[in-house]
């Protein structure tokens, strides 16, 4: 099981690295990211805290994550490589497994560069380097959920553009739809979309609250996903 | 080695696969002979355990696709139809990737490259990126990734499709050397191919099986339509008169060309008269200028049933419309 996954995350980073789109998202996410911190932090009179920069990452993910996962199994069903891979003593779990870390691999490499960013607000008064840490703890979680979505996106479809385009629409929904709806609605309307608003757990690690509550819900959100996904590839065999 | 038995594939309202049972032995190498949209890929696909089967049941080596997968497709090794590779991969790299999901440790991979490089050519090009080779290239790098594993069963659709002559020989010779250690099923389209390289032959159309034997067999079967082609001068009519009196001789035809009747000679079954022909001309006075056996080809007997296959599932369709 897990020599077969690393081997499967293994290929899947080959190709990201590979593949002209991940540089291009990588180097407009990082452009749109620094644009955004620029804005919000390194102003005169604004607040050195982290805040800023993790909010506008997580707005630019929701664009960007998709775009990185468009790719990961769309293009194998449209490449017929899935039936290389499909008669391999494989099982479906470990092929999304595989796919989900090795996107993540990418991201969490791709969250690196912007370490330039904190590296910026400690050198100019932030220093409140616990909060900065959780954080990105927080944003390891939150790239785990918007990649399983978009792996999810990725099993329903052979067309990378439609992939991607769905993993926008379900992350969207789940962030900018739902934050504004449920401002209109009030009483149990308000409960449930507040529980499942992406935006509004995700604040508890960008503002630094500590709350167990969003860990299981990033953590429980990400196996649905990979559960949904896994359930669509395994669906393909009786169509 | 590889039993099936009543398999039915059906897709949203089409069958593609009818019924179908058959058994390969180990060390056979059997061609799975049939025209494009017969069956034969929806067939290896269950074998492989790509889908599975709307009923029946198959097993290779003794383990069922459905219920035992995993076994299955670590003895298989499976060629698809379109060759699809890893093509961002160098060569070395995607077989080093199969060798691991296959399970194979690092000093079996190693060896188990080394091997199929050696079997398969590969070494002009282990280590270009796999999007760079042609056509040819890749599907030795496919046959490779096949035999990485040693498996037990090798199954190989349309193993030579767009390939030039060279490497179709060569392809062949391959397949024909690999089928000492392996038990082989291949798939074609093209009779030639089946009859160069397969010890027998399972012909299927519109999803069923339409005849199987050995090529020997099979051309057995079509023995009773065998010709004899004969080149005589003499008058059409007498000509046909004195033939039609020879033994074994079942009709004759003749047509006028350019002062010579060219006569075609259908004969009764394991007949052979061309010498009592011989004789009678010889007799007549008449002169000869060819006379020659037409053994029926496979060629000839697969266009023949594939047809009769097809023009009896149109007449049922009618038949059910009405």
């Amino acid at each position: 099981m897990t020599r077969n996954v690393l081997a499967l995350t293994q290929r899947e980073l080959i190709m990201s690295f590979f593949s002209p789109v991940a540089y291009v998202v990588a180097a407009v996410f990082l452009m749109a990211t620094g644009y955004l911190f620029m804005n919000a932090t390194l102003i005169e009179g604004s607040e050195a805290t982290i805040r800023p920069l993790l909010d506008s990452m997580s707005w630019v993910l929701i664009f960007a994550i998709p775009l990185l996962t468009m790719r990961v199994l769309s293009d194998e069903f449209a490449s017929g490589t899935i039936e290389a891979l499909m008669t391999a003593p494989v099982t479906d779990v470990e092929v999304v497994l595989g796919k989900f870390l090795g996107v993540l691999a990418f991201y969490a490499s791709l969250l690196v560069t912007t370490l330039v960013h904190v590296g910026l607000l400690l050198r100019y008064g932030g220093n409140d380097v616990p909060a900065i840490l959780y954080g990105y703890f927080g944003m390891i979680l939150l790239g785990c959920l918007y990649v399983a979505v978009g792996v999810f996106a990725s099993a329903l479809t052979k067309h990378q553009l439609v992939a991607a385009l769905i993993g926008m629409g379900v992350l969207s929904l789940f962030t900018l739809v739902v934050d504004s709806f449920a401002a209109w609605k009030g009483g149990l309307w308000r409960t449930v979309l507040s529980y499942v608003n992406i935006t509004h757990h995700f604040q508890d690690f960008s503002k630094g609250i500590f709350d167990t509550k969003a860990i299981v819900f990033f953590i429980s959100g990400t196996v649905f996903f990979l559960f949904l996904a896994v359930k669509m590839l395994e669906s393909r065999r009786w169509r | 080695m590889i039993r099936v038995q009543n398999l039915t594939k059906v897709y949203s309202n089409r069958k593609a696969v009818d019924g179908i049972s058959f058994s390969i032995e180990e060390g056979e190498i059997v061609g799975f002979l049939g025209p494009n949209g017969a069956g034969k890929t929806t067939t290896l696909r269950i074998l492989t355990c790509y889908m599975p089967a709307t009923s029946g049941h198959a097993s290779v080596a003794g383990h069922d696709v459905f219920t035992d997968s995993m076994a299955v497709r670590r003895v298989v090794g499976y060629l698809p139809e379109s060759t699809p590779l890893d093509m961002n991969m160098r060569v070395r790299e995607y077989l080093t990737f199969r060798g691991k999901i296959r399970g194979l440790d690092r000093a079996q991979r190693e060896a188990a490259i080394r091997r199929v490089t050696e079997l398969c050519w590969l070494g002009d090009f282990i280590d270009r990126p796999i999007h760079q080779l042609s056509k040819g290239m890749k599907q030795r790098v496919g046959l490779g990734d096949a035999l990485l594993h040693d498996p037990k069963v090798l199954i190989l659709d349309e193993p030579t499709i767009g390939l030039d002559p060279t490497q179709i020989r060569e392809t062949r010779n391959l397949i024909h050397h690999l089928a000492k250690k392996h038990t082989v099923l291949l798939s074609s389209h093209i009779l030639p191919e089946v009859e160069a390289t397969c010890e027998r032959t399972i012909i299927i159309a519109g999803g069923k099986i339409v005849a199987s034997g050995t090529p020997a067999e099979l051309k057995e079967r079509i023995r009773g339509g065998s010709r004899l082609i004969a080149e005589v001068t003499g008058s059409g009519s007498d000509v046909k008169d004195a033939l039609k009196g020879v033994n074994g001789v079942e009709k004759v035809e003749t047509s006028a060309d350019d002062g010579w009747q060219r006569v075609t000679i259908e004969t009764k079954r394991g007949a052979d008269p061309r010498e009592d022909i011989f004789k009678i001309i010889k007799q007549k006075g008449w002169s000869l200028r060819e006379l020659r056996l037409e053994v029926g080809s496979l060629e000839e007997f697969f266009v023949q049933i594939v047809a009769q296959q097809m023009a009896d599932q149109r007449a049922a369709r009618t038949e059910a419309r009405v």
